[in-house]
């Protein structure tokens, strides 16, 4: 029985990480498509972009660094996906954590680092937290869908960002709560405080922060939260079937609210992690492009938090190694995006994959669905 | 099963077949659905194929409506082999089906939806006019009355159905497939369908009827196949055979169709309804004003077409709708609008919900994670911050064995069980808890009659320990069956309340289609 049971269990894992691998390696061969259209060589280009993200220790260095953002928003994404929730907004409350983070991280001056530290990380969860439970309230309040005021909700927070940040003194107008005075006519925030700055686990050149164990920690903890908890129990009962959620006592509409705030925390956590680990300031630039990438990755990783670290490393080292690959080849650091926006093409439709690699439906769980409706009219 | 025919018996005087189904098999991956059935059908002939939930009758009418393809096997029409690849190609070769749920559009009108799909066009316009005739023709020429410019959605379900069977006819169907079309209807209603099907069988028409209900079949049809497990297990003479024998072919051994229970002790009230109201969820009226008592160690069971605000009465007592009006008492405490934990917790109350799939289940969730949603928090499955799946695993293997839910493993999952197993799980984990007050709706849709039998057997054990059973179901016989006392819902209200001893079918089948019987009833 039990090596039944963990035989299924591995043949399930097999089978969930079958779809992505093939998407990748589908928009990997799309990719190199385009390259030979346009006249690149496309091996030049793909031995580019390994060296540039694992040739050296530099390139392992710029894989993690990207891999952190990448894991934190693909899981803001991937948690809400567990509550049938569609958080689009994983970029504004990056923004959000960011500009929180930053606000906590210059001022206060002379306290400890282990207490200002903290308190910036937790402003920035605060802030994406707040920006992911305004649309969890209006859609069970109002009816408002997340899709539509989380998008909304993205112009918001980036144009808040820049207000925060505007350099306004220089024509007399009223500058930003948190525009640097040194900068000139320059939008950005001052320098992080030290004390409130992740420390560097490899520094310069390398440019590693401690950041990545709390990305780490953050998978971990929405895998125990998910799987393991009562309340993760409730999270997936009212992502699976709202109204057995409701028959059994589950209050649905807290359920809802509270998902979005974690996972807009969780996005904010990003943001607040590249401003005091990276960036160590604010600017409009530092948007929450990643945020996007985040949609990407959590379905990349099948919405499950290992497969999200492993979807957001992917993404890492494509991002890290497209510099070196342009170096290299010639070949424009564009067309890396152009592969991740065909790989999520492919993960979405994964009949397409299907199709390509002739693969079988998916053996007893839809033939059976397909015999029970058949079925379930006699 | 003296009754059992061999399968190519003919009926004296019927001509040669007008469809035969010869050798056929159909595999889905791991399933198979239908196997090496052979079957023949005459002209003018009322053929019934009688099987389970899941015996494949639907698999096999699917076949025969061109739906599916077989993975061995023949059909023949007029002697001929045909090749059908859709639906179309069944509806030239002269067959017609009417599903079970009906494939009509609710907003448009009676000719739009007969002639959609085969519009009459006359000069570029839609030929309205000659199709509305045809209509007329036919309804007359086969006595179902229905106005041709009336809009579906305004139509009783009945009429719903005959709109079905003209659109068919409008066809030139010769062959009609009538899949489960009592399932919908008052008694009345059925008895008016059957007259339909016997006046179309008397102009040539030949029609296979599919249902599941043994007393149907003995009234309507010439002759009787019955699929059990894919397999054609034999063929019965519905003027020799009997339920009993019928039963028995459908499920495979000898089953009790009566229950036998004790006459209820009824005890105090223990659920209390007084003018309750509440709106479907468009915001109609669904609750007119509903009053309805239900005492410790009886049987309540409200019988009522389908629609008629069953649904939404079971809701509101479990919380699940809120209501608009009135109040609800379970054990003498006020519990309108209460939430769903806090009628299950002090109010005691368990429910089998009608649909288990929307309500009662969820499908991607393990038997074990389905046996414990209505106590997940509670010790010992949660113990703070952590669930204990192995609390909730024992937990499921003791249920499983306790009401005989068949399954590889409590980790199966719930989706993958069959339906009658699905409603063994929930009924599981809703009896097998302590209780008062027992809601159950539909406990017994769309099951085996195995699974029928143990789940009535359970119903009356409960209300043997002194719970207060209200039971809802469109199936009569069901009602019937199990309750002490019937209460007839129809159009929100209850139309009357009367103790088993003074129902009889025609008078709750009256009631059911709203005539008032006041006169009649003396309780």
């Amino acid at each position: 029985m039990a090596t039944a049971s963990s035989t299924t269990g591995i043949t399930r894992t097999l089978r969930a990480l079958l779809i992505p691998s093939l998407a990748l390696l589908a928009a990997l061969l799309a990719g190199a498509v385009v390259m030979i259209l346009s006249g690149d060589d496309p091996m030049a280009a793909y031995s580019g972009l390994f060296k540039g993200a694992f040739g050296d220790g530099k390139g392992w260095a710029r894989t993690v660094r990207k891999t952190i953002p990448f894991v934190l928003t693909g899981l803001s994404v991937a948690l809400a996906f567990k509550v049938s929730l569609f958080n689009i907004g994983a970029s504004g409350q990056f923004v959000m954590g960011s500009v929180f983070a930053v606000a906590v991280g210059i001022n206060f001056e002379g306290l400890p680092v282990y207490i200002h530290l903290p308190l910036a990380l937790l402003a920035g969860i605060a802030g994406g937290m707040l920006w992911g439970a305004i649309p969890g309230i209006l859609k069970v309040y109002t009816g408002a869908h997340e899709v539509i005021v989380t998008i909304m909700l993205n112009y918001v927070a980036s144009l808040f960002g820049g207000w925060t940040v505007y350099a306004g003194g220089t024509q007399g107008q009223t500058p930003g709560p948190l525009w640097d005075r040194t900068a000139g006519a320059i939008s950005e925030t001052p320098d992080v405080l030290h004390s409130a700055q992740i420390p560097w686990l490899f520094g310069p050149p390398y440019r590693v922060h401690y950041g990545v164990f709390l990305a780490l920690a953050a998978a971990i903890l929405v895998w125990w939260l998910i799987f393991k908890t009562p309340l993760g129990f409730e999270m997936r009962t009212v992502g699976h079937n709202m109204r057995a959620a409701r028959y059994a006592g589950i209050r649905v509409n807290f359920t809802i609210i509270l998902t979005m705030a974690l996972a807009g925390g969780l996005a904010g956590l990003a943001g607040a992690i590249e401003t005091l680990g990276l960036n160590h300031k604010f600017a409009p630039e530092f948007g929450g492009a990643v945020g996007f990438d985040g949609i990407t990755v959590a379905l990349l990783g099948q919405t499950h938090p290992i497969g999200v670290l492993l979807a957001a490393f992917m993404f890492g080292a494509l991002d890290g190694g497209a510099a070196t690959m342009q170096f290299e080849s010639g070949v424009p650091a564009d067309i890396i995006q152009i592969i991740q926006a065909l790989v999520l093409a492919f993960v979405a439709a994964p009949l397409i994959i299907r199709m390509i690699f002739r693969l079988r439906q998916q053996t007893d769980q839809d033939a059976g669905s397909a015999v029970n409706t058949s079925w379930g009219g006699a | 099963m003296t009754a059992a025919q061999p399968a190519q018996a003919q009926k004296p005087g019927a001509g040669p077949p007008k469809l035969e189904v010869l050798g056929i098999t159909k595999l889905f991956p791991g399933v198979v659905a239908n196997k090496d059935i052979d079957l023949a059908l005459h002209e003018g002939e009322i053929l019934a194929l009688l099987g389970e939930n899941g015996a494949g009758k639907s698999t096999l009418m699917n076949i025969i409506y061109g739906l599916y393809q077989p993975t061995e096997g023949q059909i023949r029409v007029d002697g001929s082999p045909v090749e059908m690849h859709s639906p179309r190609d069944a509806i030239d070769l002269g067959i017609g089906m009417v599903h079970q749920h009906f494939q009509l559009v609710p907003v448009m009108s009676v000719v739009d939806n007969i002639m959609l799909g085969s519009e009459s066009v006359d000069r570029g316009l839609l030929d309205r006019q000659s199709v509305s005739a045809q209509i007329q023709e036919l309804s007359e020429r086969y006595n179902m009355a229905v106005d041709p410019n009336s809009i579906i959605e305004d139509l009783p379900v009945g009429v719903q159905q005959r709109v079905e069977i003209l659109k068919a006819l409008y066809r030139n169907a010769e062959i009609l497939i009538l899949d489960e079309p009592t399932s919908v209807l008052t008694p009345q209603e059925i008895e008016g369908l059957f007259e339909v099907m016997e006046l179309l069988r008397s102009q040539g028409k030949s029609i296979i009827f599919i249902t599941h209900k043994l007393k149907e079949v003995l009234r309507v049809a010439d002759r009787i196949a019955v699929l059990r497990r894919g397999e054609m297990v034999g063929e019965a003479d519905p003027a020799t055979t009997s339920q009993e024998n019928l039963a028995a072919l459908m499920v495979g051994r000898r089953v009790t169709l009566e229950m036998e229970k004790e006459p209820a002790s009824a005890g105090d009230v223990l659920l209390q309804l007084r003018d309750v109201e509440a709106h479907t969820d468009l915001g109609e009226p669904a609750l007119r004003g509903v009053s309805l008592d239900v005492r410790a160690g009886e049987i309540v069971g409200v019988a009522g077409v389908q629609g008629n605000g069953q649904t939404e009465l079971v809701e509101v007592v479990t919380g699940l709708r809120p209501a608009t009006g009135g109040s609800v008492l379970i054990n003498g405490v006020d519990m309108t609008n209460a939430s769903p934990r806090r009628i299950t917790e002090e109010g005691a109350i368990c429910h089998v919900p009608e649909d288990r799939h929307m309500y009662g289940m969820v499908d991607a969730y393990s038997v074990a994670d389905n046996l414990v949603l209505s106590a997940y928090y509670k010790k010992p499955f949660s113990s703070g911050l952590t669930m204990n799946e192995q609390a909730i695993a024992q937990h499921a293997e003791e249920l499983v064995a306790r009401f005989d839910v068949r399954t590889p493993s409590v980790r199966t999952s719930g989706a993958s069980l069959s339906g009658g197993n699905q409603q063994k799980m929930v009924v599981a984990r809703e009896f097998g808890r302590p209780i008062r007050l027992l809601v159950a709706a539909q406990p017994t849709r769309g099951i085996d009659v195995g699974s029928i039998e143990f789940i009535h057997s359970q119903i009356v054990a409960k209300r043997d320990e002194g719970i207060a059973v209200l039971l809802v179901s469109y199936e009569l016989d069901e009602i019937m069956a199990l309750s002490d006392r019937i209460a007839v819902m129809f159009h929100g209200r209850i139309s009357a309340v009367l103790p088993r001893s003074q129902a009889t079918r025609e008078k709750i089948g009256l009631l059911m289609a709203g005539v008032s019987v006041e006169d009649e009833a003396n309780s």
